[in-house]
């Protein structure tokens, strides 16, 4: 279970999250949707120590993320798969390399192991025979499928996919959402999602929850979202900024 | 007192208070990179991630800055010999260019021209490296990856600049040295003899050791600063250029003052 419990955040003078509280539950994919600049991937951050909050903490299995130290961190990041939303892939090594650092740096796999579990990882996000391809060869959707491989191949618990559907064609988008369903049906992993596209958001998630103003406004089933009467989060999730704008000027007065 | 107009904050309280916090900021800057030096150091046990990178970087950083090194070299020994020969003609004897030309190149020009080259090359390429590892967020997720990217990215490069630096050096002194010699025989009129003669004439085994620590420096002090400013870039494309304009110039400042410090302290 992660859990963030009234998680303060600020860079400089600009506070971006503000009391957030959030569970996310064993098993479960949950979404958390929100405007660009919300905070979202800040948040991601705060699960594998990337960022350590102000006030309020963040706990993974029990673990209080930011106290721990720099060897249990790494512990815990061996139970976290984490996909960059650029994929972050290291550009001068192989697909194949990329994928078998993780493996590598763990220590409990020999190089033929090592090998199988890379070609394996890659059957399951459907690039079969990627390995010796470099990054800069593979389009946009491949990449985002080589960085969900890299963070798969060491059998997280958890995976943390940031804009995982971003500057993708519809098509292509479809299809990393089969796969986010996939990872959960074959592997039982507990998944939390940032996202904006809500479309996307719908299809695979148990939950979803919207951050506004650095903290929790609403959060619910996909079809609790789908039929909300709240205004911010109904301007959000129809794409209507004038809901938004009237709601927050109703709020202001 | 002398106010802007629409403030009511005299103008000499806010440039007070500009100078406050610009000093504020240069003395968090400073232990920013403290904090960042002692991240390296605290990271050197950690063999099994930095030690394979060491031999490639060596190579990319020292052995592949060789031919900007020796390049500088040779011109610079044209020149040293050229001018010690205008300066000294008609007063003491010409061999006397041998003298001038190898001090020279020993103590001051191979070291400093040489470290002043690459903190362009080598300062540029490490910064920009990092720096767009940083924006694409892959040492991010390097530390996902259960790394320590002190070890896996700073500590190999620091060292290998740090070690091949005296190397490069003593090639750019050997290189100056004959280039200035081959101008002295050919341009000048002198005899290899008289050229050695003066050559040895002040020459000290402390000389060499002089260049080889200033050099060890330089080198370590390009490293440093650029992994750095590598590691802080923040803001896309433009943050990159911008971290490695600075590690580059920094680097080039701290050059010349560390230059400065070593004729203080070991002349």
């Amino acid at each position: 279970m992660i859990e963030f419990v009234d998680v303060h955040k600020a860079f400089g003078p600009k506070q971006v999250l503000r009391g957030f509280s959030l569970t996310v539950e064993e098993g479960e994919t949950l979404s958390l949707v929100g405007f660009s600049g919300a905070g979202k991937s800040v948040a991601l951050k705060h699960v594998v120590g990337l960022l350590k909050p102000d006030r309020g903490t963040v706990r993974v299995d029990g673990q209080d993320v930011p106290s721990l130290g720099r060897k249990e961190l790494y512990e815990l990041r061996r139970r976290v798969g984490y996909v960059f939303q650029f994929a972050a892939l290291f550009d001068s090594l192989t697909v194949g390399e990329n994928i078998a650092m993780g493996l590598r740096r763990q220590g409990t796999m020999d190089e033929r192991q090592i090998r199988e579990r890379v070609a394996e990882a890659l059957a399951l996000v459907e690039l079969e025979g990627f390995e010796d391809r470099y990054p800069p060869e593979l389009s946009g959707g491949q990449r985002k499928r080589a960085g969900l491989a890299r963070a798969i191949a060491f059998r997280p618990k958890y995976l943390l996919y940031d804009e995982p559907t971003s500057g993708l064609d519809p098509v292509t988008t479809t299809v990393i959402d089969r796969l986010i369903l996939k990872m959960k049906r074959e592997l039982g992993v507990t998944s939390l999602v940032i996202t904006h596209d809500m479309h996307s958001a719908y299809r695979i998630s148990d939950r979803i929850a919207m951050l506004y103003e650095g903290r929790v406004l609403q959060i619910g089933t996909p079809e609790e979202i789908r039929a909300t009467t709240h205004p911010i989060v109904r301007g959000f999730v129809e794409g209507e900024p004038e809901l938004i704008e009237a709601a927050e000027q109703g709020e202001a007065a | 007192m002398e106010r802007s107009a629409g403030s009511s904050v005299p103008v000499g309280v806010r440039v007070i208070g500009r100078l406050g916090a610009a000093v504020i900021d240069a003395v968090a800057g400073l232990g920013r990179f403290g904090m960042f030096v002692v991240e390296t150091v605290r990271a050197l046990p950690d063999v099994r991630t930095w030690g394979p990178h060491v031999v490639a970087q060596m190579r990319r950083l020292g052995v592949d800055s060789l031919p900007i090194a020796l390049f500088l070299a040779v011109f610079t020994g044209i020149v040293l010999s050229l001018q010690a020969s205008y300066t000294i003609t008609g007063t003491i004897p010409l061999y006397f260019v041998g003298a001038l030309a190898g001090k020279s190149m020993i103590l001051e020009l191979g070291p400093v021209l040489t470290g002043l080259a690459l903190s362009g090359r080598v300062g540029a390429n490490i910064a920009s490296e990092l720096g767009t590892m940083r924006v694409s967020e892959q040492i991010d997720a390097l530390e996902t990856l259960a790394y320590n990217p002190h070890a896996y990215l700073v500590v190999p490069r620091v060292l290998a600049t740090t070690a091949m630096f005296p190397i490069l050096v003593i090639f750019a002194n050997l290189v100056g040295i004959a280039a200035a010699l081959v101008t002295a025989v050919h341009l000048l009129d002198m005899s290899v003899q008289e050229f050695l003669r003066g050559l040895r004439l002040f020459y000290v085994p402390f000389d060499v050791s002089y260049a080889l620590i200033k050099a060890t420096s330089f080198g370590l002090v390009i490293a440093l600063v650029s992994t750095y400013q590598g590691f802080t870039t923040a803001g896309g494309a433009e943050g990159v250029g911008r971290n490695t304009t600075r590690a580059v110039v920094v680097s080039g400042m701290l050059i010349l003052a560390l230059d400065a410090y070593w004729a203080v302290v070991l002349l």
